[in-house]
């Protein structure tokens, strides 16, 4: 009897953890679904587009997902397009041919945004098994002839910043939280450092490496070893906002990432590079609209508003706002490209020669970190 | 001097980081001196951590906060406790099961609406809330190289932490209910022929060390990142569970224990800064391997003050004696 009264109540348990959402990993059937009832323009053709989202984290993640949420917002108000979504789907290929199939099968979507790079493979096998549907995978980089890839070049909105740190430091010294040293966070941490080397050409950029995207704790332990040692202001690529509460607790300055996040240390924050997803969003869905849809690989940045600096603060130093505004012209206008040479590596070793333009596949696949930045780290 | 003041500051952030784990490891030794496996720390810490986050921001008093995370996670053990000690079920599952129900409970909270359209995940706790729990300086003993910077210019939450390890250990070494509360750990059935209410006594610290368990975990949530993240306490919860063991079941070793850690992860980085090789993964490692040593050690050894609660895990049945 005892027993099975224990397994009733087991069960139970079971079945509220199932039903309370949150972030319990195989639990992605939470799939909120919402149509717009307010679409300006919604014509017969917008009715026969429905957009699925597969999403890494949740969606006031205060960071990422949270990011990209916003852009599904906006195809629901500017496009008035019925959309759907999971969250927290991990990175292995059956917890994303499973949510890919449920917006497919349950949902009935037709075009399917996943928006982490270890969502690639099962993206790729899923377009395999649905020639008809449409995909789109954020930062990977393989493509089918349904399967475009996308991602916005934040490495711009970075040099930016790095001019806001630039201008700020006193100490010459400046903190960098960063996840792990692969190529889309090396790019950064460059671009990041030239910003700060264009208006200030003593100053270091010291890196730590937290191993990991999201931990709250690890971020601000990172944050907080780089305080210690000294910088003065924070910069991260991390996806929590701990750094910043670091920076504000050590009386330092800080730079956000993703989007922007002023109330989460408001006597330090002095801006953020952030990614507006709404210009590829709505993009993609206007051309599977108009039937104009092809498969592409996506990669703009701040001339199309797909990245974007957030407003300065009022913390950040005189006359900051002129120093970001004219290089943000000469990057639209493409006078002015952060990586162009002469650059030289931590060594000082040449490795590009004066005058000469990386190419977009050579920052892509960026691996060597630029002379100014202090890392032990190997990639 | 630079030095010392840099190590000051190491063992400042060291003594934070190791704050949540300190009060779960004395929650975890609470629970298992009564005989009672409890898994379920991590979800414990998660629902005081989202409840006390939740309060924060309701009710901006930061003595409310903290208590109402103490009772969410003292509701956790409520759970676990009528499974395990009234319907005798089996600890490691039921434990299983609640860090489970703990996380999603966590993970609900944040993303409810504390106001139309406004969820709780995207608030940070009211200024009372954050200044209360400011680390501040006590006059004189701040200057004290090394240890003035790590013990008297923190958060009064941290120091809490060692106030509570340090109560814990003189209620179980040194008072009569401590005593009878290790009499029901190591055998029940004695403890009962002696008079001692085994059940009461059960119930008593396992809630108790639920308590101290949600306490902990809001730490992270409402005192040192002031803002709600999904999946705030990352695994503290597991860590502690191993650190009770490490500590072999004694509050005042479990204070090392959790600072020790906390250095640990501040190591990470620092060799960072003196351009020393060593993967993060191992040094991530070393908590679980140091316990793997230690058991190794106390289980050799048999040093009868390191042996872990004789009943620990066993269900007590009074027919069955």
């Amino acid at each position: 009897m005892k027993k099975k009264i224990l397994a009733a109540l087991m069960a139970a348990a079971m079945l509220l953890t199932g039903c309370s959402g949150g972030n319990s990993s195989q639990d992605s059937s939470a799939s909120g679904s919402s149509s717009a009832e307010s679409g300006t323009d919604s014509t017969a053709a917008n009715s026969d587009i429905k957009v699925g989202f597969v999403y890494i984290g949740s969606i006031n993640d205060g960071g990422y997902t949270q990011a990209h949420d916003k852009g599904r917002l906006a195809i629901e108000e500017q496009l008035g397009v019925e959309t759907a979504y999971i969250e927290n789907v991990e990175e292995n290929v059956s917890a994303v041919t499973t949510a890919i199939d449920t917006l497919i099968e349950e949902n009935g979507c037709n075009l399917i945004y996943t928006n982490s790079f270890g969502f690639m493979d099962g993206t790729v096998q899923m377009a395999k098994d649905y020639p008809d549907v449409k995909f789109a995978h954020c930062s990977g980089y393989q493509r089918a002839d349904n399967m475009s890839t996308y991602f916005g070049k934040v490495y711009q909105a970075r040099y930016l910043t790095g001019i806001v740190a630039g201008m700020k430091t006193e100490k010459n010294y400046i903190g960098y939280v960063a996840a792990k040293p692969i190529p889309e966070v090396i790019r950064g941490i460059n671009a990041f450092t030239l910003g700060v080397q264009s208006v200030n050409p003593d100053a270091k950029v010291e890196v730590y490496f937290t191993n990991t995207w999201y931990d709250p704790t690890e971020e601000k332990n990172g944050a907080l070893a780089l305080l210690n040692k000294g910088v003065d202001v924070i910069a991260q690529h991390q996806d929590t906002t701990a750094p910043q509460v670091a920076a504000q607790e050590k009386g330092a300055y800080c730079i956000g990432y993703n989007f922007p996040t002023p109330d989460a240390a408001p006597d330090a924050y002095l801006t953020a590079a952030c990614f507006d997803w709404a210009t590829f969003y709505v993009d993609d869905c206007k051309r599977a609209i108009d039937g104009t849809w092809t498969s592409r690989a996506y990669w703009e940045g701040l001339s199309e508003h797909m990245t974007y600096i957030d407003t300065l603060t009022s913390l950040c130093a005189e006359g900051t706002q002129e120093k970001v505004d004219a290089a943000q012209a000469a990057i639209i206008d493409g006078t002015l490209e952060p990586f162009t040479g002469p650059l030289y590596d931590q060594d000082g070793t040449l490795k590009v020669e004066e005058g000469v333009k990386m190419t977009d596949d050579e920052i892509w696949n960026m691996d060597w970190y630029v002379q100014g930045v202090i890392t032990s780290a190997q990639n | 001097m630079d030095f010392l003041n840099g190590f000051g500051l190491f063992l400042q952030t060291s003594i934070q980081c190791g704050t949540n784990i300190l009060f779960a490891i004395v929650g975890g030794i609470i629970c298992e001196k009564v005989g009672n496996t409890n898994l379920g720390i991590e979800g414990m810490m998660l629902m005081g951590a989202s409840v006390g986050f939740m309060t924060a921001c309701l009710t901006a008093n930061p003595l409310l906060a903290v208590l109402f995370a103490g009772v969410a996670g003292l509701v956790g053990a409520l759970i676990y406790a009528f499974i395990t000690i009234t319907l005798r079920g089996n600890q490691v599952v039921t434990g299983l099961v609640l860090t489970i129900f703990g996380t999603g409970v966590a993970g609900f909270i944040g993303n409810m609406q504390m106001s139309e359209g406004v969820t709780f995940s995207s608030q940070t706790v009211p200024t009372e809330v954050k200044s209360a729990f400011a680390a501040y300086e006590i006059p004189g003993l701040c200057e004290i190289p090394v240890i003035g910077k790590a013990l008297f210019s923190q958060s009064i939450y941290v120091q809490l932490a060692i106030v509570v390890a340090v109560l814990a250990y003189f209620y179980m070494k040194k008072t009569r209910f401590g005593l009878n509360m290790r009499a029901v750990g190591e055998n029940p059935g004695a403890a009962d022929a002696s008079g001692i209410n085994v059940a009461l006594y059960k119930y008593v610290h396992v809630l108790a060390g639920g308590f101290l368990c949600g306490i902990g975990g809001a730490y992270s949530s409402i005192a040192s990142l002031s803002q709600w993240q999904e999946n705030v306490t990352a695994g503290a919860g597991w860590i502690a569970v191993a650190l009770v063991i490490f500590s072999t079941w004694n509050p005042l070793k479990a204070i090392m224990a959790a600072y020790l850690f906390g250095m640990l992860r501040g190591l990470k980085y620092e060799m960072q800064g003196w351009g020393v090789q060593i993967s993060p993964q191992l040094i991530e490692m070393v908590p679980y391997i140091a316990t793997i040593v230690v058991l190794i050690i106390i289980t050799i050894r048999k040093k009868r003050e390191n042996q872990p609660p004789k009943a620990l895990g066993d269900p007590y049945f009074r027919e069955e004696r």
